[in-house]
């Protein structure tokens, strides 16, 4: 299929990138994933537009996009509430609407949250590295020639007629995740949680920690009291994999959250945030504060069922929605 | 210890499952992780997303809405009790033009006084054996290598360097490793070779594999500069 001018960068804003849900495979290679962490937000707008749910879409971070549309679109921004505008008036999120040739869409403060997705139907279309359309930042690869969009870039969609069928769906308010202020992340302990003492994790799963400045796509540096470490076992490990959500603690004492462009690492892991509270940590911005629960695996994969129950769900809505409107 | 007689199992998350096989860094031990690894590629196990072979552990993350983490465990001791019959490939021995010292091996002279040795003695030791890759990892393409004769080790730097360039040779302690791509870094930078260790474009994008074998040699700056592959 052809491919279409879709949009113009007017300004690239804090930070733009194209993003999926991740490159995987190529971890023997020392290729992490990369890849959108609020994959639940990225999943529903990809839904809302008529799209597989896996198709890449915009990542956008805080503030200062302000994109053009070149031809008629369907789109649907979900993630972070970053107040978004259509020709400077407010445009609601987790639902869909048409652009015609000339809108643009802006996006002028943070209200909660910290990343927003914005889903074109048809997708976004760059040449794919290893099976995905990810921007890998640090390695310079994927998505839109391995960078942060700048002014000036050219967007391409799929040439397919926009799933006009779409428009107006909204996603139920009840089943968006809510961004609390401080937030709880459930997590299950390990791998190394033996190499903390009682005391040590006590503190880790009591305490509040605040997100730092130092906070991207690579992992969330948090602040907080320090987690008490055992005399007799080493600081660092020998490397080994990593996976979004495990939570290092260096011999600082400090937590580091790992987000998705880290492969391996050396540093003690306390615990793992399940992959339900997963998007609540691309949501932080500095400031926030957090708090952690050790929850079993049972309780971890129930909530995972139900998530994607919730999301079969919906996506019968999308289909049944296409086969009763008229276009 | 070395090798354990059995295998732990630990979370990483409600989507991963760490096996750990040892608690060192040896050969034995790197072997089973890599044969491990081999054998759940070859079962093609639906509902394995990834596997993250490093030098004691193998990382596999899992969706446990298709695969139940109950008979997935069972499905990987039944992979381990067969694992003997797992054939490894023939290793690959890959010969790495390296420039030691001056500009583009920062650390050679601080490495030779501490070791109470000269550069000259450096390089020579440092080519002086074929060196496993234990695992690529830390960036696309970076091989963890291993081991450096005694006569070589030496610790980290005391303050990482912000930027090590790409191609940069370095040890740190009992091992050897090449910066794929420019990066901060704390190993002792002793020179720089010419060859591309990662293409994004290429099939596979690494050039080195774990489980292969690397011979660095000593070339001139002329040679360097003027490298074609």
């Amino acid at each position: 299929m052809e491919r279409i001018e879709a949009f113009e960068i007017i300004e690239p804003g804090i930070l733009t990138t194209i993003q999926d849900l991740g490159r995987y495979g190529f971890s023997q290679f020392g290729v992490p994933p990369s890849g959108s962490s609020d994959t639940f937000s990225l999943r529903v707008g990809n839904l809302l537009v008529g799209n597989r749910e896996e198709e890449a879409c915009l990542e956008i971070t805080i503030m200062g996009l302000k994109i053009k549309a070149l031809r008629e679109v369907v789109i649907a921004i979900t993630g972070g509430d970053l107040s978004p505008l259509l020709n400077e008036e407010p445009l609601e999120m987790w639902r869909t609407h048409l652009l015609v040739e000339g809108d643009v869409i802006s996006f002028k403060k943070v209200r909660t949250g910290c990343r927003a997705y914005l889903c074109v139907s048809g997708g976004l279309v760059v040449p794919k590295i290893m099976g995905s359309s990810s921007t890998y930042l640090s390695g310079k690869f994927g998505g839109f020639e391995g960078r942060a969009l700048r002014r000036g870039d050219i967007l391409y969609t799929l040439d397919i007629p926009p799933s006009l069928d779409k428009l107006g769906l909204r996603f139920p308010s009840d089943s968006i995740p809510p961004l609390e202020k401080g937030v709880l992340l459930r997590v299950i302990p390990g791998p190394q949680d033996h190499h903390f003492t009682e005391k040590g994790f006590n503190t880790f799963s009591s305490e509040y920690y605040q997100v730092t400045p130092q906070c991207d796509r690579m992992g969330v540096r948090l602040q907080g009291p320090k987690i008490e470490r055992r005399s007799d076992v080493e600081e660092s490990i020998i490397s080994e994999g990593l996976t979004s959500g495990a939570i290092q603690v260096p011999g600082d004492g400090k937590p580091i959250i790992i987000l998705t462009e880290l492969v391996t690492g050396g540093y003690t892991k306390i615990a793992t945030i399940i992959s339900t509270d997963l998007p609540k940590v691309a949501q932080f911005k500095p400031g926030n504060q957090v708090r952690f629960k050790p929850v079993s695996i049972e309780e971890a994969h129930s909530l995972l069922r139900e998530q994607e129950e919730r999301l079969k769900g919906f996506k019968k809505i999308i289909l049944e929605s296409s086969t009763c409107k008229p276009r | 210890m070395g090798l354990y007689s059995k295998t732990l199992y630990f979370l990483m998350g409600d989507r991963g499952l760490l096996l750990e096989f040892g608690d060192e860094i040896s050969r034995e031990i790197n072997e089973k992780v890599r044969r491990m690894a081999l054998a759940i590629q070859a079962e093609a196990i639906e509902g394995i997303i990834e596997t993250v072979p490093t030098y004691r552990s193998l990382l596999i993350i899992y969706n446990p809405t298709a695969l139940p983490i109950e008979d997935f465990k069972k499905r990987l001791e039944l992979i381990e009790q067969g694992l003997r019959q797992t054939p490894l490939p023939e290793p690959k021995l890959t010969h790495i033009p390296v420039v030691y010292g001056g500009f583009y091996g920062p650390d050679l002279e601080g490495v030779a006084k501490y070791l109470q040795s000269s550069p000259e003695e450096v390089i020579r030791l440092h080519c002086s054996q074929p060196y496993l890759i234990y695992m690529i990892g830390f960036m696309p393409g970076f091989p963890y290598m291993g081991e450096l004769p005694q006569a070589l080790v030496i610790p980290r730097l005391k303050t990482p360097r912000l930027i090590v360039p790409k191609g940069s040779v370095a040890i740190a302690q009992r091992q050897t490793g090449i910066y794929s791509m420019e990066s901060p870094g704390g190993w002792q930078i002793l020179g720089r070779t010419p060859v591309e260790l990662f293409d994004p474009e290429k099939h596979p994008p690494a050039l080195l594999q774990m489980g292969d074998f690397v011979q660095f040699y000593s070339v001139t700056e002329k040679e360097f500069e003027n490298w074609s592959e």
